[in-house]
């Protein structure tokens, strides 16, 4: 059966979205990449200067991938978007993951500052994720303004603390028409697990995979949980119970009847 | 003349070009976007821009990030 995740015309067969920070090397970033089959992987933009790399992080990302450029560093909307053009008339194309910080201890986005960018981005014709703290009121607005999807946290980015905010993502889920992806604070592939279980479109992993101590097998990791969620998810999880329900017959058969 | 290069104010030439200013910082320019009074300007129209004072330029590229 083939089960393709649609963006914007693209089909997507690997739900798992890996960005490309805090690698030891482009190198190695790009084995990780490989070796997990990435389909979508997420880049910055920053200002430059004499201390910057030399090389182009662009030749390191499989010519596959889908590129989705993070905003990152913008503090608000009026920043997201000039980053958000800034990219595509570097070629980046227009995918954007809209991250609009003000909160240097949390890094929690402000997400009315993104919904307004959403606004303008959509408009122009980007293809635009925001990262957002999950709220179902703003996750639906985000829609309404032309969220390709949404993104909400599992927990404060590079946390490692998996999926905190659960039952906010299931209502997201419920709701809102659009694919869920969850991306933050996903420490290891159980909890990757987890969210595809829950029936999350996708989700996005760096710090987990990149400050591992071997980042192409953590990806590959990863990968895997991805799709052994969404595997469990489409065959629809059977419900908990509190009493125990035999899964061998119990008809006694070395005694007599009474 | 001082012009703002990615925040912070610096001296550069009269009338450099974009150019001039991207070798002159030892930038790769392969791999720079750049924003010259908040207009993004392509590539092959750098050497056409002559800086004026107070002139505000934002020189960003890509690298890692989630």
């Amino acid at each position: 059966m083939e089960d393709l995740l649609e963006i914007a015309g693209k089909k997507i067969s690997n739900r798992l979205f890996i960005g490309t920070g805090k690698f030891a090397s482009y190198a190695l970033m790009k084995r990780a990449l490989e070796e997990a089959n990435a389909e979508v992987a997420t880049v910055a933009l920053r200002r430059a200067d004499a201390g910057s790399k030399t090389e182009n992080i662009m030749d390191y990302v499989p010519k596959t991938c889908q590129i989705m450029i993070n905003t990152s560093g913008a503090r608000n909307a009026e920043e997201a978007v000039r980053i958000a053009r800034l990219a595509k008339a570097a070629g980046a194309g227009n995918w954007i993951k809209i991250e609009v910080i003000r909160d240097n201890k949390y890094l929690l986005p402000d997400n009315l500052e993104t919904l307004k960018a959403v606004e303008i981005l959509a408009k122009e014709g980007f293809v635009v994720f925001p990262y957002m703290s999950p709220d179902l009121s703003i996750g639906r607005r985000m829609a309404e303004a032309g969220a390709g999807a949404v993104m909400p946290l599992g927990s404060p980015i590079g946390s490692n603390r998996g999926v905190k905010t659960r039952e906010l993502i299931e209502i997201m889920i419920n709701e809102i028409k659009l694919p869920v992806i969850v991306d933050a604070g996903l420490g290891k592939p159980s909890e990757a697990c987890e969210c595809m279980e829950l029936g999350c479109a996708a989700v996005l992993v760096n710090t987990a995979i990149a400050v591992s101590e071997d980042p192409v097998k953590m990806a590959q990791a990863f990968s895997a949980s991805v799709y052994a969620g969404r595997l469990a998810y489409l065959s629809g999880i059977p419900v908990t119970g509190k009493i125990a329900s035999a899964s061998s017959p119990l008809t006694g058969f070395l005694r007599e009847n009474k | 003349m001082i012009i703002k290069i990615n925040g912070k104010p610096e001296e550069v030439k009269m009338q450099s070009s974009l150019t001039q200013l991207i070798l002159s910082k030892g930038l790769c320019a392969d791999n720079l976007v750049i924003e010259h009074n908040l207009r993004i300007v392509p590539k092959h129209q750098w050497q056409n821009i002559s800086l004026e004072e107070n002139d505000s330029v934002e020189i960003v590229s890509f690298v890692g990030g989630g």
